[in-house]
């Protein structure tokens, strides 16, 4: 390209033109498809004249319910590309027995497992639970916003420049080949040198920012923001485990963050932190990365378990039993999920009086988990069960869980683990629970919010078609796994000699294409409701029969929420306000204090697009260039002061009217 | 506004899905199935369940200990599983002979109970653990051969250590100043004590049928103590991602009986040439499906210099690096040590390719299969060949 080879490093760094994968199939149909796909989105947004809205409504909204809902809009596209590699993992070990190598050279297989993993993780998971959390906290604590409207914006532009650093690794150049916590010696400059680890350093980063500045946002928001008379031990139990999860996120990300850090520093500036010369230790990285990563369990867990406490009291129309075990049990779970890091590596060679601690805490979590299984379960008793879709996906966790526990507690026991540790029992017993517990609720927590988010219900019969595909899928994808870790069979293997292995793997295969089919439902399953809207619509605000302030509100809720902060008595304060024959004041509107949106947001996100893609690259310039552009816009960002406005009494006054008529047409 | 959704969107709900009041069984039948199947795991005696059916001591009382386990939660596992189902179905909203009872939200006596049940069984379970850890130990040397036959006082545990290349296994038998490559034997119920390191990368040595795994990794030595009961071919693997040729990084383990050590050892002592230190420099190059290798004899301390990553002459080793900083260090004198010390630059400074290098690094087509042109899957590569002793 250039004939003066130092300039085009000056300009491009290690990028070259052969670092672009053109010439692989594979990516050549899957960059053919986005390719096609992105011009048909940016051709509907055009002929709608959709730029003009999307851009001021949403991209640069600082309101935390369109955060929320663009939060869980990004963990499903990042589901797509995240199952499309499971598929592939799939399709691959289902095929590679023998003489036969599959489609997937290791080069690329490796490749792919570690991108599942930390889309997975990071990209679906986090963000799913970072938008239901941001959706409903403020909602259920009768708050107008978080506590820092536009810290939030920030925070989900960070996140998405993480995905989107990450998604670029797939088209220039190439992700990591370490497994998705890239483990040294092997991730380091020495035994990765390129860009694979860059790639995966600097998307964690930079979403990780996002993330545990939302966690601080939300920690704020709990505790300073609830409405007048709700106490702490009259929260639901939903904002009960997002401050627990969030809490968890702001003292576990930073370590996260040192830990790459200091990763980073090993392959860019040649220091001696987890390399195996020169002083440097390996086992130190294992043990810092779980010191996150363990927590980052109960990050993902815990919000799953708050969705099930109110489906299960909402869809069983009774008061959640045993409240006060329920916030104690989330409590003990926080607490000791800082105890328990060391049973990722039973098998590094601890002695075993530090093998049996870490064991004995493990074990110990699944007291206080059980404790809530059991809460779930009488809360169910002497209940009026509808069986509506979020609550068949509480049930089915908590038949699904309840195995994946067992399994978990097996492989606390280390000589236990000895055997079972990197095989595919491990991988079953991981996605047993986070498929079967934090998926789940998530799918629980979207059928039962929808409606509070759009006005409208989710088709019924395409969310049970979905739900049925997963659970089965789910069950016939990963009980063969659980067959094949007792045969031996380990974990991010490309090909096997032996061929009796195989009818497992086509089963597990066969498992993985009912799961794809319980995706396609739900998509289906979004579109036909989006079509039949009218017949779907909910204008009361509080289609489940809740209990919660969430619905006390109309659906989708005014920008402001609450035209006045609710006054909380009790627990399940919506539940009592009904009770009680509450109505809702029509007069005396004031105007409502409101955050302004800005971009700032979006600059700062695509800036730090440019940074990362600029490091993990070499090229200095615009790395530099890119820097200082953060800190310029964050500085100007702060001599901002338009950043608030006032909603008008009469505009309260006219959006309640309407909402009075239109709950009069339904009672009438 | 009641709680109860009215009864026309109810019926059309169950026309639309007729599962509504009958998922409860559906999904009766699909946890019965999955129940059933766990204890059935022990019974799917056609598939080669070796972890449940092991032939090593070690990995016998491992077997034992999981299904103790298992047992033991299954005892608070079953009743929640059966009462969840039974709950959902009892008290759907179209039973209406069931009690509602919509303020029922505490009891002491079943709190007591959902929180002492799972103790109970933890504190059994903790017991189990903390003992069995501690017999289990993998560092422990043996004390018992087989359930009520313990180690004789004047058994000496066969030694063997071991290495994780790129991508291979070499073990070496000092009792004998044997080596191999991708292939052990061990006489069978005679006490086996490994030592074990790795070259470059993290990987973990698994002999299912033997004993737990444990990591192998550069710069240290882990311990593992087993012993083999029963004669036969078993199979060894890497069961800790480690690049590449992680997939392939597999190898026989022959428990062998009577005389069939001895001929075993006598075959490598004869097919076998030295394992020198070049030679070994060369074997620890990255490659794959490296075929069975023997060596008669051995350099004097190789393992020991691999272990202190010193085994490139000239190196330093840990060891000695370690004495220095133990008499207070060397002061200005360490940065010469420095480059003496470097171990991790191998791959760059010989050419060959990283266990984990990707693009631009690598060289090759990204994603691609086709390596470059002078790298081969056969051997590592640069004109390095799998040494001509091949046996197999």
């Amino acid at each position: 390209m250039f004939s003066n080879p130092d300039l085009q490093k000056l300009l491009f760094g290690r990028l070259t033109l052969e670092d672009i994968p053109f010439h692989e199939p594979i990516l050549q149909v899957t960059f053919a498809g986005v390719v096609v796909a992105g011009i048909a989105v940016l051709a509907t947004i055009t002929y709608f004249r959709f730029w003009g809205p999307l851009w001021r409504d949403w991209l640069t909204s600082v309101d935390h319910k369109k955060i929320g809902i663009m939060y869980v809009v990004l963990a499903l596209v990042m589901l797509l590309r995240g199952f499309a590699d499971a598929l592939l993992m799939r399709s691959q070990q289902a095929i590679a027995f023998g003489a036969n190598e599959g489609y997937l050279p290791p080069h690329h297989y490796d490749q792919i497992f570690t991108a599942h993993g930390v889309i997975m993780i990071f990209f679906v998971a986090m963000p799913f639970v970072t938008g239901l959390m941001n959706y409903v906290v403020p909602l259920q604590i009768g708050a107008r916003d978080v506590a820092f409207p536009f810290l939030n914006n920030f925070s989900f532009w960070m996140t998405v420049s993480g995905a989107v650093t990450v998604m670029i690794s797939l088209f220039i150049g190439e992700f990591a080949r370490t497994g998705w916590l890239a483990y040294p010696p092997l991730s380091g400059a020495d035994m990765s040198p390129g860009v694979g680890v860059d790639y995966y350093i600097w998307g964690l980063q930079i979403a990780g920012i996002g993330t545990t500045l939302s966690g601080i946002n939300l920690i704020a928001t709990i505790v300073k923001m609830r409405a007048p008379g709700l106490s702490m031990m009259k929260m639901p139990i939903f904002t009960w485990t997002s401050l627990c999860t969030n809490v968890l996120i702001v003292a576990a990300f930073p370590i996260l963050a040192a830990v790459l850090a200091l990763l980073t520093l090993d392959r860019y500036v040649g220091t001696h932190f987890f390399t195996n010369d020169l002083g440097g230790n390996p086992m130190m990285y294992f043990n810092l990365i779980w010191i996150w990563g363990h927590p980052e369990v109960y990050i993902l867990i815990l919000p799953a378990f708050g969705i099930f406490s109110e489906v299960t009291s909402t869809f069983s129309g009774k008061r959640l039993f045993g409240y006060t075990s329920m916030v104690y049990a989330t409590v003990v779970i926080t607490i000791l999920s800082y105890l328990v890091w060391l049973h990722h590596f039973f098998t590094m060679g601890s002695g075993a009086n530090v093998n049996s601690f870490f064991g004995l805490t493990t074990m110990i979590i699944s007291i206080p988990t059980g404790a809530k299984i059991f809460n779930w379960l009488f809360t169910m008793y002497r209940g009026r069960i509808r069986f509506d879709v979020p609550m068949l996906w509480t049930v089915s966790f908590m038949v699904t869980f309840t195995i994946g526990g067992m399994t978990g507690v097996l492989l606390a026991v280390p000589p236990a683990d000895f055997v079972l540790h990197n095989s595919l029992f491990l991988i079953a017993h991981f996605h047993n629970v986070i498929i079967g517990g934090v998926l789940f609720g998530m799918f629980a927590g979207v059928n039962y919010w929808f409606p509070k988010a759009f006005g409208f219900k989710l088709d019924e019969f395409w969310g049970k078609v979905s739900f049925w595909f997963w659970t089965i899928g789910f069950y016939v994808a990963f009980m063969p796994l659980y067959v094949l870790g007792l045969m031996g069979v380990t974990r991010r293997v490309q090909h096997f000699e032996d061929t009796s292995l195989q009818p497992w793997f086509v089963v597990a295969a066969i498992g993985a294409g009912l799961i794809a089919l319980g995706i396609g439902a739900m998509i289906v399953q979004f579109a036909v409701s989006i079509k039949n809207r009218e017949a779907l619509r909910d204008v009361t605000g509080d289609p489940w029969g809740g209990r919660t302030l969430e619905w006390s509100t109309s659906s989708p809720p005014p920008d402001y929420n609450f035209a006045f902060t609710p006054v909380v008595r009790g627990l399940d304060a919506w539940w009592e306000m009904k009770a009680r024959g509450f109505q809702r004041p029509m007069a005396g509107y004031k105007p409502i204090h409101m955050p302004r949106n800005t971009a700032t947001g979006v600059i700062l996100g695509v800036i730090s697009i440019a940074f990362s893609f600029a490091m993990i690259w070499y090229i200095w310039w615009l790395a530099a260039l890119a820097f200082a552009a953060t800190l310029a816009v964050s500085i100007i960002h702060t001599f901002n002061y338009n950043r608030d406005f006032y909603i008008p009494a009469d505009t309260v006054a006219r959006t309640e009217a309407q909402r009075t008529e239109a709950l009069a047409a339904v009672r009438a | 506004m009641t709680a109860l959704r009215p009864p026309k969107a109810r019926a059309l709900s169950r026309a639309a899905a007729p599962s509504v009041a009958r998922s409860p069984i559906r999904s009766a039948s699909r946890l019965l199935r999955g129940l059933v199947l766990l204890p059935l795991f022990g019974l799917l005696a056609g598939c080669n369940l070796v972890v449940m059916q092991p032939s090593g001591d070690i990995a016998m009382q491992q077997r034992n200990l999981v299904l103790a386990s298992t047992g033991l939660m299954l005892l608070i596992i079953v009743p929640v599983i059966a009462l969840t189902l039974l709950f959902a179905w009892r008290y759907r909203a179209s039973n209406t002979e069931a009690r509602h009872d919509p303020d029922w939200d505490h009891s002491t006596g079943l709190e007591v109970v959902i929180w002492t049940a799972p103790l109970m069984i933890i504190i059994a379970l903790g017991a189990l653990t903390w003992i069995s850890t501690h017999t289990l130990d993998p560092f422990r040397p043996l004390s018992r051969i087989e359930p009520g036959k313990p180690v004789a006082a004047d058994v000496k545990p066969l030694e063997v250590q071991v290495v994780a290349l790129d991508w291979k296994w070499l073990f070496f038998i000092p009792e004998y100043n044997i080596a191999t490559v991708n292939e052990l034997a061990a006489p069978v119920n005679r006490p086996i004590s490994f030592k074990i390191t790795a070259s470059s990368v993290m990987n973990a040595f698994y002999i299912p049928a033997l004993a737990g795994m444990i990591y192998a990794m550069p710069g240290m030595e882990t311990k593992l103590h087993a012993v083999i009961n029963r004669a036969g071919e078993f199979d060894g693997l890497s069961s800790h991602y480690s690049g590449t040729g992680f997939s392939r990084m597999t190898f026989k383990f022959h428990g062998l009986d009577g005389d069939g050590f001895d001929q075993w050892v006598a075959k490598v002592k004869q097919q076998g040439s030295e394992l020198t230190r070049d030679a070994y420099l060369e074997l620890e190059r990255p490659s794959e499906r490296v075929p069975v290798t023997y060596y008669g004899s051995f350099t004097d301390g190789l393992f020991g210099s691999i272990v202190n990553m010193c085994a490139v002459p000239g190196k330093m080793c840990m060891r000695e690096m370690m004495t220095i900083d133990a008499k207070g260090g060397a002061g200005k004198d360490s940065r010469e040590n420095a480059a003496r010390l470097q171990y991790d630059n191998r791959h760059t400074e010989r050419g060959d390719e990283a266990p984990g290098a990707t693009t631009p690094a690598s060289h090759r087509a990204p994603k691609s299969e086709t390596p470059d042109a002078d790298k081969t899957h056969e051997g590592s590569g640069q004109g390095h060949t799998a040494p001509d002793q091949t046996n197999n």
